[in-house]
């Protein structure tokens, strides 16, 4: 037993190193962040000698970050609940309705899981242009709103729900919308919470399409304005970390606040029940 | 049943798909049509163009930087998938034998660089890997006798790309492996080591086996996702130097948005997609052939 103990306590250590050497770019850019730029460029210091928020000041005052973050919270969170509602209905009639056409869509749902959206770029900024949508949150939002993959864990879920409860809400007189919106989504709030937590992340994150068609300043995402700052102001280390760590902010607090279902999500969309 | 209530549910199915459908005909679809439809024209970015047939597809095989991006793209999926798939797993088999408050702290410095968006990544690691102040210089070196602009230097500047990608993308590998090893009913070690299997033994005769279902899961999603790099290369290196980073959706980007050539944009865009639904589909049928073996 005294052997095996000896195996744990080494591997723990071990596994707690490599976690901090893991993670320790992280820790660099938060610790970076807070130095004033002398300190930052006069050697390597790996707590900050003097404490200094002057870059995130300058962040705030001096960039258009907080344009940047009322842009990415509304994109992001319209993108989110578009998805949502869309895809639960969809999810809900493939599960619970008979219909003509219904195998169909489902297996073109579940086709589309394998088209590289990357590869649609060019035809939908040529659609975005031709709906005057460039360089708007329209524009941001509109390519995002279809994600397959969320239709198919609705569905999932919608089948397990048990049929006699849909039973007696008919009997009730409750239409298929009142059944949907009144039974099957409140039994269903912790997948719904999963998949708008992850949504919202994925939005937020989202590099290429923002980038695309996006061409004013003022339109950017944080997540593509935050490459401005250096273009704009030449290099400064402290307060590039320092708008790379308000840019992260929101996605990190997500995770850590609601980390099981992040993980629930992630699970769900790669086929495993989590 | 009577007519007028089944046309009822038809048309109370047709209000519920209908958002989704649109949707999906209007940005997803009909740009996959586009694209293809394109790609047999001279069309600018914006605008019509005439029929050229094949022209832009013959174009492509004889641009250099075509079989430039090619390369660079399957080298930097050489770099990433198999290793990210493994480090995944070796992470993974760290974490399960922890327990508790431990166990939870750990998986958050291994998963939060996931969570983060790909600017802030390039950013950390562009401060990190700074030539004249980047703490990790004293270990480069170490290793090689001297300062290296990882992002200037076309011997580096691919693998550290595919390094900061993996340390990025690692901890989606890492949740889907945990999964994977609690379903492992803890009964098989306990027999085996009964039985005096070592635990090398144990790994190669119960996890392995077992875990083959989700690692070759892992290695098709990593795949697939690994082909559409971009990001990461825009914002380090700009395909450069020399172009020995340049990758087949920059290609695109190029074509389209720098040289104003849809149709051809167009074209690589389409090789793109096939590539990936082709690996897609042949990646599946190769792991589940060898699942059942």
């Amino acid at each position: 037993m005294g052997q095996i103990k000896t195996g744990n306590v080494l591997l723990l250590v071990f596994t707690v190193i490599a976690a901090c050497a893991w993670a320790f770019p992280l820790y660099w850019a938060i610790v970076t962040s807070i130095k004033p730029e002398s300190e930052v460029v006069a050697g390597t210091t790996f707590l900050p000698e003097t404490l200094d928020i002057s870059a995130y000041v300058f962040a705030l005052l001096e960039t258009n970050i907080v344009r940047w973050y009322i842009n990415s919270i509304g994109t992001s969170v319209l993108i989110t609940l578009i998805v949502i509602v869309i895809s639960m209905m969809c999810g809900y009639a493939l599960s619970q309705l008979v219909f003509p056409g219904r195998r169909a869509l489902f297996l073109i749902v579940l086709a589309s899981f394998m088209v590289p959206s990357q590869a649609l770029v060019v035809s939908q900024f040529i659609l975005m242009h031709k709906f005057g949508m460039v360089d708007s949150w329209a524009g941001i939002i509109l390519p995002q709103v279809i994600i397959p993959v969320v239709v198919i864990v609705y569905k999932q879920f919608f089948d397990s729900v048990p049929r006699e409860l849909r039973e007696a809400a008919k009997l009730d007189g409750c239409s298929e919308f009142q059944i949907l919106f009144k039974l099957y989504l409140p039994l269903n709030w912790g997948i719904t919470a999963a998949l708008s937590i992850i949504t919202f992340i994925m939005s937020w994150n989202n590099f290429l399409w923002p980038f695309l068609v996006i061409t004013s300043e003022e339109m950017m995402t944080i997540t593509v304005g935050i490459t401005q700052v250096g273009d704009a102001f030449g290099v400064k280390y402290a307060r590039d970390m320092a708008i790379a760590v308000m840019a992260a902010m929101p996605v990190a607090i997500a995770y850590l606040v609601f980390q099981r279902r992040v993980t629930q999500a992630i699970m769900l969309s790669s086929g495993i029940k989590g | 049943m009577r007519p007028k209530s089944k046309n009822n549910k038809t048309l109370t199915a047709i209000l519920l798909i209908a958002p989704f459908i649109v949707c999906y005909l209007v940005v997803f679809a009909y740009p996959v049509y586009k694209m293809f439809a394109m790609s047999f024209t001279d069309a600018p970015l914006i605008g019509e163009g005439d029929w050229v047939g094949l022209e832009n597809y013959v174009r492509m095989f004889q641009h250099k930087l075509f079989y430039t991006s090619v390369y660079n793209t399957l080298y930097f999926v050489g770099l990433t998938v198999v290793p990210n798939t493994l480090i995944g797993l070796g992470i993974a088999m760290m974490i399960v034998r922890l327990n508790g408050m431990v166990q939870a702290g750990i998986l958050i410095l291994f998963f939060m660089p996931y969570i983060l968006p790909v600017t802030v990544v390039t950013q950390i690691w562009q401060w990190v890997l700074d030539q004249q102040f980047g703490v990790a210089q004293p270990l480069i070196e170490a290793v090689t006798g001297k300062r290296i602009s990882v992002f200037r230097d076309p011997l580096w500047a691919m693998p550290m790309v595919a390094l900061i990608t993996i340390w990025w993308t690692n901890g989606f590998n890492v949740l889907l492996f945990i999964s994977a090893l609690r379903n492992i009913p803890t009964d098989y070690y306990e027999a085996a080591s009964l039985d005096g299997a070592t635990r090398m033994q144990q790994f190669r005769r119960i996890t392995w086996p077992l875990l083959w279902p989700v690692t070759a899961l892992v290695l098709t999603l990593q795949l697939i996702m690994q082909l559409k790099i971009f990001d990461q290369i825009y914002l380090m290196t700009q395909g450069g130097p020399f172009n020995s980073t340049y990758v087949l959706l920059q290609l695109v980007y190029r074509e389209a948005f720098g040289r104003n050539q849809g149709g051809y944009a167009s074209a690589v865009a389409v090789a793109l997609f096939v590539l990936i639904v082709a690996v897609s589909i042949l990646q599946y049928q190769l792991l589940k052939a060898r699942g059942k073996s």
